[in-house]
């Protein structure tokens, strides 16, 4: 099966018309030695209704959870998202388009980075975003990649309460070229400013995560001072849906927020693919990876965008480039924008308030039930850590009950056993907290 | 157009949940003050209707494959089969948590297994790590795998990369990241590697090279057998871009003609949509001898249950959260099993049947860069325009929108001046290639008879030529109301 339109008449008088007696002999150039001699061990064709059911009894085979009973997060939350996301995204313009090349052609997905690039600038206090980059954890790479190139320093501090996913992201990149990635530890779910004071000697950039993965709140200007003092940049991860309610990094003297933005109706889709957003303050932009969306005029002096500052990038810099970065994460930065203006400031504010509700709703349930403790007492936003004795045997109960518990924190973090981090989102009702908490005291008494 | 912000007003937007219940808390009881922010983000107020008519008319003014052919050269604007969204819309695939314990994923973790299989066995190498987000990446994640392998072997004093400057910026880019120096290595005048300036180049320095085969010229490599021959005597690796692979797939294996990694570009060669400029998804393919250094974690079998491995110590690591971009993985799943062995190899012979014809019937106006023939694509030289009529390739490019197509890639490979880079997959009709390269020609006499119509063009679409410097000079990207402060200057 395919997708070609050529019959075998058209495909006669097209070789007829480039000179060759074959199909084959278009492929000449490829050396004998070297062609493939035999069909391709592959599964053999299905036809699109036996290739659908094919794919609905693999989809089968993974469990779905009712929406309210999803209590995992840990950098991918289970938000409502708007019939209005999926309707617009599905637009085969959208989704069939590719960068923006030929700006007079592609106003449409130019002005749709604009408006998130305008977003995100809100969203983070920022005065400069990008058009969007692969994810969260490369969005933090980039930042620290960044403050590298602007210091001229060889190392980096991050928060253990950084989500360990993008610490490691960060790691695998910069270890190798004989960068110091250093970690200061949290101490009781938050980093000490004075630590990371201390640690941030001689650092291109202290990084911290706000909320951070515990959803513990950071004492970000306290970070940005410490960074200051330390001739550091000062880096945030942050969550965009926190931002509705919680102080920007831009108010608290950061020089760049990163972020994630699956969290603004993207699809949890098994990890990918979302959209990572980078925001820095003004001074930065010459420096920043990817593609980024600029305003100006036509020869009429009529508005319109373009792909700007492509002097900085690879395509033009290429082995001077300070990132590879080609494509960025339009189509999901896409879904992210429909998100943000549908909801506007109050909608948005109030999913973030239903988040922070609820998951002190469970927190409070919770530690009502026998062996089970809220660990720490810093602020938190929509998640929390519990201490439960044998975490992995709790949670396999809770499973069996349809319930999506938590994520046990050991590993990565060895010293926390009995510790499971537990999330809540606008889409667990107060009844999904009471089956949440009457299903734990159950898994525990057996 | 208004900006969304310019249609926002205060108080209009659309409530998505009720206001909470009598008794909830207030925030402030559960947040301390000093964690809250002054003032609200100021995202647009509008309605519903409203956002749909916004994105609609956004939706008008966007070139895409599904509204006009989009000849866009090394990217591989093939249709996007629609079976691809539905499927990857299954809830299914959609609603999964990426931490959901592998018990209740083991649907999708097979479905990812069978894919790295299926990548292995098109490009003729032992494993595959579907982690990197895009091609670039992979790039990268394949180049680091080489310096661990090197480092192991002690032979941390290779700092080279070898790069033909025919290849993409990305390439270049990868190596300085990666912490390496690039190399340029000449094209001959056939646009294939030239042998004598790799030889002069190799050394005990060299680390690897980085070539895309076929060229970003469409040219596949004649001497790849004894390219990769002189690389590995010289105690280098073969690193390939795969942008190109669209061409030879079900043809010629890069693990058979001496390559040792390579990442797919899932939206180019297997159909998963461009998205305005991503999501891409660039998995990496190695021989045995890397594959102890791919990310982790691997997907493991063990009889028939699937789980994620983060068991390897010699592993660069992880290369993104999660699990790489997996809806587009579900979509590259689908397009394979749609197309079986036999389909996937006609992919290619009609792709590079389509490129030949288009060039057969533009040659007789347009200088071809390279006289051979071409795989999938081919790279016009717009040079003679530009000396005889002052018409250049961006205006040649611009003309094309007036005629509804999608232009070519301009001004690259670099080393072809005003080069036309056009490339139009197997999924376009012979009335649509017909239609394009008559549009060709008559730009060409255009050109010769009215060239104030191509240099002033285009003259039909929503905006004219924009002013790059003027965006580039004084930077504005966000927008702001006319109320506030302008902007301080640099």
């Amino acid at each position: 099966m395919d997708y070609i339109q050529n019959t075998p008449a058209d495909a006669a008088e097209m070789l007829r018309s480039i000179g060759v007696p074959s199909i084959d002999a278009l492929f000449s150039s490829i050396p004998e030695a070297v062609r493939l001699g035999r069909p391709l061990d592959l599964p053999p064709a299905l036809s699109e209704q036996d290739l659908l059911s094919h794919l609905q009894s693999i989809a089968a085979r993974n469990r779905t959870f009712d929406a309210g009973r999803c209590f995992l997060g840990a950098g991918a939350y289970n938000h409502f998202v708007p019939s209005v996301v999926d309707a617009l995204f599905s637009r085969g313009e959208f989704l069939s388009a590719y960068t923006p090349y030929q700006a007079e052609a592609s106003q449409g997905t130019l002005q749709h980075i604009f408006e998130f690039q305008t977003m995100v600038c809100e969203l983070t206090g920022m005065d400069v975003s990008n058009a969007s980059h692969y994810d969260g954890a490369t969005a933090l790479q980039e930042a620290v990649a960044l403050s590298i190139d602007k210091t001229e320093r060889r190392k980096v501090v991050l928060s253990s309460a950084v989500n360990p996913q993008y610490r490691a992201v960060v790691k695998s990149l910069f270890r190798p070229l004989g960068i110091q990635v250093a970690e200061v530890a949290h101490v009781r779910g938050v980093t000490p400013p004075a630590t990371l004071r201390e640690a941030g000697e001689g650092a291109a950039c202290l990084v911290v995560q706000n909320p951070n993965v515990f959803g513990c709140l950071e004492d970000l200007p306290a970070v940005s001072e410490a960074a200051r003092s330390a001739g550091a940049l000062a880096v945030a991860s942050v969550n965009p849906v926190s931002l509705a309610l919680l102080r920007p990094p831009g108010d608290c003297g950061f020089d760049l927020a990163v972020g994630e933005a699956q969290a603004l109706g993207i699809e949890m889709g098994f990890g990918g693919p979302w959209a990572g957003f980078i925001a820095a303050r003004k001074e930065h932009l010459r420096g920043m990876p990817g593609r980024i969306v600029g305003e100006t005029v036509d020869l009429d002096g009529k508005r319109g965008f373009v792909l700007t500052l492509q002097a900085r990038e690879q395509h033009i810099r290429r082995e001077k480039a300070s990132s590879n970065i080609c494509t960025n994460q339009a189509l999901m930065a896409l879904r992210a924008t429909i998100y943000l203006e549908t909801l506007g400031p109050a909608g948005l504010r109030r999913v973030a308030e239903t988040c922070v509700r609820r998951a002190h709703g469970l927190a409070e349930r919770l530690a009502r039930v026998p062996g089970i403790k809220v660990s720490w007492s810093a602020p938190f936003f929509h998640e929390f850590v519990v201490e439960v004795p044998h975490p992995e045997p709790f949670l396999a109960r809770l499973l069996e009950r349809g319930i999506l518990g938590g994520l046990p924190l050991n590993p990565p973090y060895r010293d926390l056993r009995e510790h499971v981090l537990v999330c809540c989102t606008e889409r667990n009702s107060e009844a999904d907290l009471d089956a949440f908490a009457g299903a734990a005291a159950e898994a525990l008494k057996t | 157009m208004k900006t969304i912000f310019e249609k926002s007003r205060p108080g209009r937007s659309t409530a998505y949940l009720p206001p909470p219940a009598e008794g909830e808390p207030p925030i402030s009881s559960l947040l301390p003050e000093k964690s809250l922010r002054a003032r609200p983000p100021a995202l647009p107020e509008v309605s519903e209707l409203e956002i749909v008519r916004h994105f609609t008319e956004l939706s008008h003014r966007t070139f895409s494959i599904d509204g006009n052919f989009y000849p866009l050269g090394s990217c591989t604007m093939k249709y996007n089969p629609r079976i691809n969204e539905k499927v990857a819309h299954l809830p299914g695939f959609a609603k999964l948590h990426p931490l959901q314990p592998a018990d209740t994923v083991q649907g999708m973790l097979e479905l990812m297994w069978s894919l790295e299989r299926m990548l292995a066995e098109v490009a003729g190498m032992d494993a595959v790590s579907l982690q990197p987000a895009a091609g670039a990446q992979g790039e990268l994640t394949g180049i680091l795998c080489i310096r661990a392998r090197q480092n192991e072997l002690g032979q941390a004093g290779r700092t080279e990369v070898l790069i033909p400057d025919s290849a993409h910026g990305t390439n270049p880019a990868t190596s300085t990241l990666a912490g390496y120096r690039s190399v340029s290595v000449k094209s001959n005048a056939r646009g294939g590697v030239d042998l004598g300036d790799l030889k002069a180049k190799l050394s005990e320095r060299t680390a690897a090279m980085m070539i895309t085969n076929p060229s970003t010229l469409g040219l596949f490599e004649e001497e790849i057998r004894a390219i990769s021959d002189l690389v590995h005597g010289a105690g280098g690796l073969m690193y390939m871009d795969g942008a190109n692979m669209n061409a030879i797939q079900g043809k010629a294996r890069p693990g058979d003609f001496g390559i040792d990694v390579m990442h797919f570009n899932l939206h180019k060669t297997f159909s998963t949509p461009h998205g305005g400029g991503g999501p891409g998804s660039g998995p990496v393919a190695c021989k045995k001898s890397l594959e102890p250094f791919l990310p982790v974690p691997r997907i493991a079998r063990d009889g028939d249950r699937f789980r994620f491995d983060s068991a390897a110590p010699k592993s660069i690591g992880k290369v993104k959260s999660f699990w790489g971009n997996v809806g587009m993985h579900v979509r590259a799943y689908t397009y394979l099993r749609f197309h079986g062995p036999e389909g996937i190899r006609r992919n290619a012979e009609h792709a590079v049947l389509n490129a030949n014809y288009l060039l057969s019937r533009v040659r007789k106006a347009y200088k071809l860069a390279y006289g051979r023939v071409c795989m999938h694509e081919f790279v016009l030289d717009g040079t003679p325009f530009a000396k005889k009529h002052g018409v250049r390739t961006l205006d040649i490019a611009k003309r094309l929108l007036d005629y509804r197509f999608h232009p070519p890639t301009i001004y690259f490979p670099l080393i072809v001046h005003e080069a036309l880079m056009i490339e139009p997959t197997e999924t376009e009709s012979k009335e649509t290639l017909d239609a394009f390269a008559d549009a060709l020609l008559q730009i060409a006499e255009e050109a010769k008879k009215t060239p104030e119509l191509v240099t002033k063009a285009p003259h039909t679409m929503p905006v004219k030529r924009l002013n790059e410097v003027k965006a580039a000079k004084e930077p504005n990207v966000r927008w702001c109301s006319p109320c506030d402060p302008p902007p301080p200057p640099e």
